[in-house]
């Protein structure tokens, strides 16, 4: 095999070159950078035309009421669309989703149902032709629901599991994009092509069937990559030559999984530093300047602004607006002790100044407290100014995935090309409560879900006593939960396999599956005001609890009060052993998150009044958030109460979101900046996982609600992503101001 | 030793340099007119704190503080003196910076063993002449100027706050008086003015108190920058 491509001239040499390793790559080829923001340019004429056609292209969408057209007669896929480009002769890199910018395709294979409601919410009727061919073909949608129990059911209908991957793409995969742009395809098609000889080998178990067949596929699509790329002009057999090119195979290879798959979460990865060792190389033979280079990169972020995935109305709702999770990683240090922060980490932070402040992509700082303090300091400043960036711990996470991992979706960590992810949504902890007090009947439908027990009839509710049955059924949840898991990656794998995404892994990958808690905060309040105050259970006419009276105070949670913090703690540690005792499809280690996105509206809304005092309906905290307004410490005593959940029990991640005022933050700029990094620093010194920050007034949201016209692109953060503001419902935007805000001042 | 304490804010950022714990101590003596705390007037408003439980949850907040530290407001701190010479030597010992926040109502033995521990004053200097002082706090200017010529004294860094009122202390020669007040004094590193606000509307209404400043407007920043030049 070819292992001196041309194409690599002026690289270091190593291991990388005999055999698939872009983190070899990047560690001995890159350019580490810790001076200050001060060489970045601004956008170029040529990036300015683009980015003016695309905001017309944007006001076009949203004045057709958020989806611009569909196009109901094409399956999405990597080749069936013909080239095609926002404005020709300004696009340096190349590459459209569909056959029309911001047109949106059709991808049935996770669930013909949804794509046919998807279509008809906006005024559209998804073609004869697909209806037909579909109607001989079962989608992972299908599959699933052949399967799942009467149990699982119900506990999807009563919202005890929720946001379920079972009718779209499970999303959460992260290919490694940049072997494209290093390796070319034909040579990554070659070693799948020998790991498919070597598996043959071997006996032929069921595993091995499977896995030879998913080679098959994934070698397929590696040749439709090539031929999609050709559409476009470009062969992308060998390796890139130069950063323009090394930037557009690497596009090429997203945009591709974006055609095939309508996930959840489509992560780009960690391509920064990557690409920034073509930037260098071509800085050093006199081909591209800094003006050059930040082009490139404003205009491969343009690009990732215009992804779009065809969702329904209630999906958009759940997740406010809909968002594509195209989460980028930078920044982080190496494991040899320098920096991973390199020019390209500050010129993709830029583009929220060239190309105005945006939630796409996911921009999502490494944070390390040995990262250097010019680039620390710019991070905060971009916080500040835009609100557009979220930070998560490297010195927690490079221990456990060493130095090239990036992040999928919002807060879950993954080794690029060698782990991937069973996404698995989250259950609702707050109803799991209420079941075991009214044993096993859902509070809201008055629906036996649960193993059968007498409903607790105690005049003050007994600590132990609710305890001891709020353990027995969340293990009864960890089983069914696991299980629902299993069905729904079986069918995805069976009928929604992603072959690019997973061509751009190795063949040999470890997997992990990702379950989650939704409501925290919620039920740890709840057992302290069982333990610290009396709860009298009300009862309703069906003879359930409907309501509590609390007498008395309780610890509550975000006071840094050990009381409280460490029901909080022991929940999520007791939950992730549970679910371990359950195993699960293709051996996937367990994981957990607490992450709601903006789901903890909805999530509320299906849950009845909670021992904490909170009303039936009324929305939970967000992630790993206190309950609004519960915090009388101020901020930092809240950001201790979230940084003692356990990492070690959460690997998937714990989301934090933190809204303060500009004034509460410091009196000058300077002194918001110095003060910002003093907190990551802080925070993450004491083993947090996560924090979004939002530095703005309650006050200007209150008017961004009412006058959405004069806030076109407010971004705030909610758990683990940025969204525009005025694509949130009224209830959201309701629930994000009613949020905490720091501002004692 | 136990100490009443109104309520913490783990994270205050314009109460001294860098981000600080701020521990507002209950009661005062005095009534400013535009008291913005008037919640904390009370000696026996706040809960009990021993010296360490107090340090030990102040200590908490020790990772984010990095140029800051921990500032004792209220209320009026010098009344609680001997139990925060206490709680002040603790968190010393773990390297932060300690300042307090005073009108510099109280000067005796207990006050000046705490100055020792404390390394930074804000003092407030409420108004500039005695009649004025009275009429608006119930106290007397002279003390302040003492506790200032004690902090001059012991070479004490010192932050000078004063609040401006509309109406009552925003001219160009009140401001100019409150410089000739301060000339002359080497401690005094810095000087805030701070502009009057209503935020604290809702705790009046809570407690059931008059403010008078009811119908006064907000100070502007525009104005308050003018009076800064002319300082």
């Amino acid at each position: 095999m070819n292992n001196n491509f041309s194409q690599w001239h002026g690289f270091i040499q190593g291991k990388w070159c005999d055999d698939i390793n872009v983190r070899e790559f990047i560690q001995k080829n890159y350019t580490p950078y810790i001076g200050d923001e001060s060489f970045l340019e601004g956008p170029t004429d040529r990036t300015k035309r683009l980015f003016n056609a695309y905001s017309e292209k944007l006001d076009e969408e949203k004045a057709a009421g958020g989806v611009l057209s569909i196009d109901t007669r094409t399956v999405s896929s990597l080749t069936s669309y013909p080239a095609a480009y926002l404005k020709k002769e300004d696009e340096l890199i190349v590459g459209l989703q569909t056959g029309a910018p911001l047109e949106r395709g059709v991808n049935p294979f996770g669930g013909i149902r949804m794509a046919r409601s998807a279509c008809k919410a906006y005024g559209y009727e998804l073609s004869q032709e697909i209806e037909q061919e579909f109607f001989y073909r079962t989608t992972h949608n299908d599959g699933v629901f052949r399967v799942y129990t009467d149990t699982m059911k119900a506990m999807r209908h009563a919202g005890i599991l929720t946001g379920l991957p079972d009718a779209y793409g499970r999303g959460r995969v992260i290919g490694d994009y940049r072997r494209v742009a290093l390796y070319g395809v034909d040579y990554i098609i070659e070693r799948k092509k020998e790991d498919k000889i070597e598996l043959g080998r071997k006996r032929m178990t069921e595993e091995n069937i499977r896995l030879s067949e998913e080679l098959y596929k994934q070698i397929s699509f590696l040749e439709k990559l090539k031929e999609m790329a050709t559409m476009y002009g470009c062969d992308i057999s060998k390796p890139a030559v130069n950063a323009r090119e090394a930037v557009q195979w690497l596009y090429f290879g997203y945009l591709a999984a974006n055609k095939e798959q309508n996930g959840a979460a489509m992560s780009l990865g960690r391509v920064g530093t990557f690409l920034d060792i073509y930037i260098e190389r071509d800085m050093r033979l006199g081909l591209l300047d800094e003006a050059g280079a930040q082009e490139l990169i404003d205009q491969l972020v343009m690009k990732l602004r215009m992804i779009r995935h065809l969702r329904t109305p209630e999906y958009n709702e759940l997740f406010g607006g809909d968002p594509v999770w195209i989460t980028e990683a930078v920044g982080g240090m190496g494991e040899d002790g320098r920096t991973l922060v390199t020019k390209n980490s500050f010129r993709f932070l830029h583009t929220l100044y060239n190309l105005g402040s945006a939630p796409e992509p996911n921009l999502t700082i490494l944070w390390s407290e040995s990262l250097p303090e010019d680039f620390k300091r710019y991070c905060a400043r971009v916080s500040i100014e835009t609100d557009s960036i979220q930070y998560e711990n490297d010195d927690l996470m490079r221990p456990v995935y060493g130095d090239d991992y990036a992040i999928a979706c919002c807060v879950s960590a993954m080794k690029i090309g060698k782990q991937t992810q069973f996404f698995g949504a989250r259950c609702n902890l707050p109803k799991t409560l209420l079941m075991a007090l009214n044993g096993g009947r859902d509070e809201k439908y008055n629906m036996q879900i649960g193993p059968v027990m007498p409903p607790m009839q105690d005049n003050v509710l007994d600590y132990t006593e609710v305890r001891h049955r709020l353990d027995y059924y969340m293990s009864w949840l960890a089983g069914e939960y696991v299980d629902t898991m299993n069905v729904i990656h079986f069918m995805h794998d069976k009928y929604a396999y992603e072959r690019l995404q997973l061509a751009l892994h190795d063949t040999d990958v470890e997997r992990v599956m990702a379950f989650g808690v939704a409501g925290l905060s919620v039920i740890a309040d709840s057992l302290s005001a069982i333990k610290y105050a009396k709860v009298r259970p009300v009862f309703g006419e069906n003879g359930l609890i409907t309501d509590f009276e609390i007498e008395g105070d309780f610890p509550k949670y975000g006071n840094d009060d050990d009381r409280v913090d460490s029901i909080a703690t022991e929940l999520l540690d007791r939950f992730i052993t549970e679910l371990r005792k359950n195993p699960t499809y293709k051996g996937a280690k367990h994981t957990l998150s607490v992450l709601t996105i903006t789901s903890n509206v909805v999530y509320g809304k299906k849950t009845g009044s909670t021992p904490d005092g909170r009303k039936a309906g009324e929305p939970f905290a967000p992630g790993a958030n206190p309950m609004h307004n519960r915090e009388a410490n101020g901020a930092i005593a809240s950001l201790n109460s979230v940084a003692k959940l356990c990492y070690d029990s959460c690997r998937d991640g714990i989301s934090n979101t933190f809204s303060i005022v500009p004034a509460a933050l410091g009196k000058t700029d300077n002194d918001r900046i110095n003060n910002l990094v003093s907190i990551l620093d802080g925070y993450f010194m004491q083993h947090a996982h996560h924090i979004n920050v939002n530095v703005l007034d309650r006050q200007k949201l209150i008017d961004a609600m009412e006058n959405p016209e004069l806030y076109p692109n407010l971004t705030i953060r909610v758990s683990g992503y940025a969204v525009n503001f005025h694509k949130l419902s009224k209830e959201q935007q309701k629930e994000v101001i009613s949020r905490t805000f720091h501002e004692s001042v | 030793m136990t100490g009443r304490i109104h309520s913490i804010q783990s994270m205050g950022t314009v109460d001294g340099p860098g981000v600080r714990a701020v521990v507002f101590m209950s009661g005062c003596p005095l009534r400013c007119i535009y008291c913005h705390n008037p919640d904390t007037w009370d000696f026996h408003s706040g809960e009990e704190y021993t010296v360490n439980d107090l340090a030990a949850k102040i200590l908490r907040y020790k990772p984010y503080i990095k140029d800051g530290g921990v500032t004792f407001s209220g209320g009026e701190p010098c009344m609680q003196a001997d139990y925060l010479y206490e709680v002040a030597t603790i968190l010393k010992e773990n390297g932060l910076h300690i300042a307090i926040d005073t009108s510099g109502v109280v000067l005796n033995d207990s006050v000046k063993k705490l100055l020792g521990v404390v390394d930074l004053v804000l003092l407030d200097i409420k108004m500039t002449t005695e009649d004025e002082y009275i009429r608006y706090t119930r106290q007397s200017l002279k003390s302040a100027i003492s506790f200032l010529d004690e902090l001059e004294n012991m070479h004490k860094d010192t932050w000078i706050r004063h609040v401006v009122v509309p109406g009552i202390n925003d001219s160009i020669d009140d401001i100019k008086k409150l410089g000739q007040l301060l000339s002359g004094y080497g401690c005094i590193k810095k000087i805030e003015l701070l502009p009057f606000k209503k935020l604290c509307l809702e705790k009046y209404k809570k407690l059931d108190i008059p403010f008078q400043l009811e119908n006064t407007p907000q100070m502007s920043e525009e104005r308050l920058n003018k009076l800064y030049k002319a300082l």
